[in-house]
């Protein structure tokens, strides 16, 4: 008995410290927009920078706190008073956990909105964690089409889902091969065996056929793999017009090598977010290799000019341009110009503020945004090839720096 | 469909990555049949050896098969250094806590490369990397023949050192009866030692013939370290012979079980490898009968 009266007192000194403390300091009511003026707005940055997917969050994080230092740099948001975005940098460690616990820090931290993930479990996880606390979260690369099909109103996508992606895929792999006069008929799939490469492979299967491919056999490979040269016999023994790969980095960069050492050329390698296909990595690495690999990808606009600068500025830095990166630094202007229109930093204004955004990024391809469930719906991979050392992009024809080179000279 | 010529290649390709898994499974084995433990920090040396080729050749312009007369000795020393002044004092005379120390020291190894270099792959890209062999049937890939022919002059060196010198001799000694070579007068600790640094030399060296074709990532090592367990156990644990045959017929296992299953249960083979011969013949095809 004497112990509860003893908790309950305690619990009454302590709320009224708490308010005492609130009254001393004479603003609970409205903190930011008093004091707006040098006060910045939290903004989470959640990345897997340790663990299996490092490299890719580390690019990430690149390109979100690239962006957030270009608008400090240009004064901040406007609508707040030069307010400063104050970065709330998180590591998911690569595992869902991991992105769970950091977005209850941020929401601790009282971030005002969350952009990253990477990986589409990260994504998934954080993002229905960030629900629960009415914290806008956007996602920067996740592509499983399931991350905006839950319903969830804080969640939204900026850059293409699988599905898109896909059948844009398709698509245009049926557009390259009409225009060169249907030379390619018969295909070969090589996938890794996780969620990313059997979907894939399903999906071509299903598909394929229709777009008048014959598929010669399926293969599947575990991650890692160490030695292509088995698949690589199997190619050489059925001699398909195409090969499909889709799989990670390592195992991409390892299996079109093989392939080169086998002297196994086949008319066209076609990926669909192949692991290395478009990475400035391989081609540095392996321009022999990489040549003339085509892939349907995320994609910068290769003809603006903010774009090609900002490619500039990370190049001089050392670091490779990739997708992580400039989709994060995508990211983090959208929710700047979400802030600018809600000109508040309260959780449900921003995230109206995204719902009705009509953002145009100057350095991806995508137009003006228009959210439906949260899927920016105006988001679309662009089809590259490796020609000249370089990454061009082939199609669409509005965004296409270089004509695709089909079949793929001897 | 399939032609034998194609099942030739398979195992050609398999007696080529056999030979490297082989000189894997040789360290192991050569540590487990002087210090009578399993060295779980094999395989995160590896992936430390693959960075000092990989940057033997980013900074100073070393090739890779050059580069294994320096980062050869290099990881003796580092291998003599840690079991004289870490692994071995740490164990207080048991050899089970030796066991828990090299498990301890894969777990420090492989976060140090990763805080240091983060997980981003690393390749070379040498002027010969993808020249290949013609054998009229099919192409060989020269790193591969050059690393198969390595491996076996690596293993006649190590008999050469076990079977004419005196630390051979001695280590000999040890493996047998520990005690009877401490009474004779042979520095127990330094033997050990040299073992360990012997053994990690032959990682190594495996790991600077995989360089030119294989990539560099904190975790490289463990995938082969994983399959070089298992050649120690199917060649008899401590049995140098057996390593090398057991590597080379698991290489040829792993790439037919590959080529008829499909990549993804290419393991399966291995493993199933694995538990027939713990059941049927628990010591091995070479291994002393215990």
């Amino acid at each position: 008995m004497s112990e509860q009266n003893t908790l309950s007192r305690r619990r009454f000194l302590a709320t009224t410290a708490l308010g005492a403390a609130a009254v001393a300091s004479g603003s609970l009511a409205m903190p930011y927009v008093a004091r707006a003026q040098g006060a910045g707005v939290k903004i989470g940055l959640l990345h897997p920078v340790t663990g299996a997917l490092s490299y890719s969050g580390q690019q990430g994080r690149i390109g979100a706190t690239m962006a957030v230092e270009a608008i400090n740099a240009a004064g901040g948001i406007k609508a707040l008073g030069g307010a400063k975005i104050d970065p709330v940098l998180g590591d998911a460690q690569s595992t869902p956990d991991g992105g769970n616990a950091e977005v209850e820090k941020m929401n601790s931290a009282e971030v005002s909105c969350i952009i990253g993930g990477y990986s589409s479990s990260i994504c998934l996880a954080a993002s229905q964690t960030a629900a629960r606390y009415d914290l806008p979260y956007v996602v920067d690369v996740g592509v499983a089409d399931s991350i905006v099909t839950r319903g969830l109103k804080n969640t939204f996508r900026f850059s293409p889902g699988f599905g898109v992606i896909a059948k844009t895929a398709l698509d245009n792999l049926a557009v390259i091969n009409d225009q060169a006069g249907k030379p390619a008929k018969t295909v070969m799939i090589v996938h890794e065996d996780s969620l990313f490469g059997s979907g894939l492979a399903k999906l071509l299967n299903a598909q394929l056929p229709a777009k008048g491919f014959e598929i010669l056999e399926t293969i599947p490979h575990p991650t890692p793999t160490r030695d292509f040269n088995n698949v690589v016999l199997k190619i050489k023994a059925q001699n398909p017009d195409l090969v499909i790969p889709a799989n990670y980095y390592n195992e991409y960069v390892l299996l079109a090598r093989t392939m080169l050492e086998q002297h196994v050329r086949p008319k066209g390698i076609y990926s669909v977010l192949g692991g290395a296909a478009s990475s400035y990595k391989f081609v540095k690495d392996y321009p022999d290799v990489a040549k003339y690999i085509m892939d349907c990808n995320h994609w910068y606009n290769p003809n603006s000019a903010q774009a090609q600068e900002l490619r500039k500025t990370v190049e001089d830095k050392g670091q490779f341009f990739t997708y992580e990166l400039y989709l994060n630094y995508s990211a983090v202007l959208l929710v700047a110009d979400a802030l600018e229109r809600a000109a508040a930093t309260d959780r449900g204004k921003i995230t109206a503020a995204l719902a009705g955004s009509t953002f145009s990024s100057p350095i991806m391809p995508y137009g003006p945004t228009k959210f439906v469930d949260g899927q920016n719906q105006g988001a679309a991979p662009v089809n590259t090839q490796v020609l000249d050392n370089d990454i061009k992009a082939i199609l669409p024809p509005q965004f296409a720096n270089a004509k695709a080179v089909f079949p793929m000279p001897a | 469909m399939l032609s034998p010529l194609i099942l030739i290649t398979a195992v050609l390709n398999g007696l080529m990555i056999g030979a490297v898994y082989a000189l894997v499974a040789l360290g192991l084995t050569l540590i487990y049949g002087v210090l009578h433990i399993i060295n779980f920090a094999h395989g995160a040396l590896m992936s430390a050896a693959l960075f000092a080729a990989f940057f033997a050749y980013q900074k100073l312009g070393l090739d890779p098969y050059l580069a294994t007369f320096l980062i050869a000795p290099a990881f003796f020393a580092l291998g003599y250094a840690l079991q004289r002044f870490v692994i071995g004092p740490a164990s207080h005379g048991d050899d089970r806590n030796m066991l828990l120390v090299t498990l301890g020291l894969a777990v420090l190894i492989e976060n140090a490369l990763l805080y240091a270099f983060h997980a981003d792959t690393r390749t070379v890209d040498l002027p010969y990397a993808f020249r290949s062999i013609d054998l009229g049937f099919t192409f060989l890939a020269l790193p591969r023949v050059v690393s198969f022919a390595a491996v076996f002059v690596v293993a006649l060196l190590l008999w050469a050192i076990m079977a004419l010198t005196d630390t051979g001799k001695a280590i000999r000694a040890v493996a047998s009866e520990k005690l009877g070579a401490e009474l004779a007068g042979i520095d127990v600790a330094h033997i050990y030692a040299v073992t360990f640094g012997l053994g990690t030399a032959c990682v190594a060296i495996a790991a600077c013939l995989l360089v030119p074709t294989y990539y560099v990532t904190p975790r490289a090592g463990e995938a082969f370290v994983l399959v070089a367990f298992t050649i120690v156990v199917l060649g008899g644990m401590g049995s140098v012979p057996g390593a090398l045959i057991g590597g080379l017929l698991i290489g040829i296992v792993e790439s037919l079980a590959g080529f008829f299953l499909g990549e993804s249960l290419g393991q399966v083979g291995i493993f199933l490898i694995f538990i027939v011969v713990l059941l049927v013949r628990p010591r091995g095809l070479f291994g002393a009968s215990a």
